[in-house]
């Protein structure tokens, strides 16, 4: 794969779930070191996009692959190879609850048996320093808050050496300090080489990580550019998410001027 | 067509459904014993969870099914002057459907709704989600694995309580209707073919599937938050005294065809 490949792409892809949609014709490139956010109100459809590319769920429609290779009509067998290149941080972290948070951290070094123990060891301690949280490796995640939940999550997807992380809400439920330790992470992976697509709706750290940001309400996309073009961008819907307050109160109820079918969340 | 058969055909659609749902899940299951990775740290867990932690209830559900059965049995044959030959009656019964039967529901009640529940809250908590996306198969580790080990443990657990009923038999036969032991033990190995002894171990077997099954699917189908785990629960216990039950008779049945 050359740097012009896309790492991950869907192209026009919908997803209904039960008789819903949720997602309608969704495009999208992330090019492999670049890091993408993904911004959105509540409901708009990130976790499902997510969810797609790890072939958690399939598109009804439109086709999505990863590093070249379609994955819409992939079996399990062959999607678990997929997988292995990818990790994601579950918007609640998702942690086993029958394992230690060093079987946690761990759990695809033990999987895969390719290290040593205490090689993994070394691994999964070196990802709970990252995220601050070294000294609960003998903890069970029942023992945590739900901020250092999240954080356990992240360090599990530090620590599985992928090549793409997913990050679902990393910063959602963390207080100032861990939030700032989480956009400074997304930071020095990037300049790893890492890929990465980052959910959230905490403008901060969008700005600050985003090489380019995809804005998608109601489950269409409404944006793709850069930072700096979403900040000049005049659509209402846009500017509303941007800055909720700088809007005349009753703008929905005004004619409809924009893309935007059904109002988010 | 009238609201009414509507329903119905709703139902016996959403019946199938399962039906064809739960098939695969078999399928795929079975299919997990056929390749690596082998998951041998969790199925020495789940043998001991399962086996160990149900040791106990299957001993006491034995020892009061043969104390019973030692007691009734002796009421019905006292008229023909047969009490003596109780442990006869014990024996056979025991090992052929009261064994297995009760065993299975006991382990059902105990085991398989706690494989039900224990999956059903990884799914709702998309610990089945995170499991997949890190290529791990979900059904291979905590199906196949939990699907060995009972297939392992309840004809062990089934053995134990046979055994266990028999000796409750004979404690009662001692104690309250005089029998000699030797009597007592001649009679009741005496009554037990090999036949007996096949049927005893192939329901166990049969039993230790529909357990394992019936708790992992409904775990994995499990919708709704908290209040599906919940369901799942109740679920898997109902469906399977009902399928251990019937495929009991079933079994019994087929194996007088074939004398
Ligand atoms: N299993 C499901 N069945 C039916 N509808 C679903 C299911 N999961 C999600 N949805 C619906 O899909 C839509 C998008 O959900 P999704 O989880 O992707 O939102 P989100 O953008 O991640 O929101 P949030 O920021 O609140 O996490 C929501 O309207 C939700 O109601
Ligand atoms: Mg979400």
């Amino acid at each position: 794969m050359d740097a012009g490949t896309p790492m991950i792409t869907l192209r026009s892809v919908g997803l209904m779930l039960g008789a819903r949609p949720i997602l309608k014709d969704v495009s999208l490139d992330v090019r492999p070191g670049e890091t993408k956010v993904i911004l959105g109100g509540s409901g708009s459809g990130k976790t499902t996009i997510l969810r797609l590319i790890l072939g958690l769920y399939r598109p009804d429609q439109g086709s999505i692959f990863v590093g070249g290779q379609e994955i819409t009509h992939l079996g399990e067998r062959d999607l678990s190879e997929i997988r292995q290149r990818m990790a994601m941080v579950f918007q609640n972290a998702a942690l086993f609850d029958s394992l230690t948070v060093r079987e946690n951290v761990g759990y695809r070094l033990w999987e895969r048996d390719l290290l040593s123990d205490e090689q993994i060891d070394l691994a999964v301690i070196e990802s709970l320093r990252f995220v601050g949280l070294e000294d609960t490796v003998d903890k069970m995640p029942a023992e945590l808050s739900g901020g250092m939940r999240k954080r356990v999550g992240i360090a599990r997807a530090l620590a599985s050496g992928a090549t793409a992380l997913l990050y679902d809400e990393p910063t959602a439920g963390l207080d100032p300090i861990n939030t700032c330790m989480v956009g400074r992470l997304i930071q020095r992976l990037k300049t790893k080489g890492v890929t990465q697509i980052v959910v959230t709706h905490d403008l901060d750290t969008a700005y600050r990580v985003a090489d380019r940001i995809v804005m998608i309400a109601s489950g269409r996309i409404l944006f793709d550019g850069t930072p700096d073009e979403l900040r000049r961008s005049a659509v209402p819907a846009i500017r509303e998410f941007l800055d909720p307050g700088s809007m005349p109160p009753d703008w929905r109820l005004l004619p409809k001027p924009d893309i935007v079918d059904e109002p988010a969340g | 067509m009238t609201a009414a058969t509507f329903d119905l055909r709703a139902k016996v659609l959403g019946y199938v459904f399962v039906v064809q749902e739960f098939t695969v899940l078999c399928a795929q299951t079975l299919a997990g014993l056929a390749r690596p990775p082998w998951y041998l740290r969790d199925i020495v867990f789940q043998l001991d969870r399962i086996g160990v932690g149900s040791l106990f209830i299957v001993i006491l559900t034995g020892l009061f099914t043969g104390m019973v059965l030692a007691l009734q049995g002796a009421v019905q044959l006292e008229p023909y002057g047969a009490t003596i030959y109780v442990s006869r009656l014990i024996g056979t019964s025991v090992v052929r459907e009261l064994g297995p039967v009760l065993a299975a529901l006991m382990i059902a009640g105990r085991v398989g709704t706690g494989i039900a529940s224990e999956i059903a809250s990884m799914t709702v908590t998309e610990q089945i989600d995170a499991l997949r996306a890190e290529g791990t198969d979900p059904i291979q580790k905590l199906a196949t694995t939990r699907l060995i080990a009972c297939l392992i443990m309840i004809p062990l657990l089934t053995i134990i309580a046979d055994g266990v009923a028999i000796l409750g038999g004979w404690l009662v036969a001692k104690l309250y209707l005089s029998i000699d032991s030797y009597f007592y033990w001649t009679w009741a190995f005496e009554a037990i073919h090999r036949r007996d002894i096949v049927l005893g171990l192939v329901k166990p077997v049969v039993f230790g599937f529909i357990i394992a099954m019936v708790g992992c699917y409904a775990g994995f189908q499990t919708k709704g938050g908290t209040v599906g785990v919940g369901l799942s629960t109740t679920q898997s216990m109902v469906s399977s005294s009902i399928l251990i039950l019937a495929s009991d008779f079933l079994l019994t049945k087929l194996f007088m065809a074939f004398p």
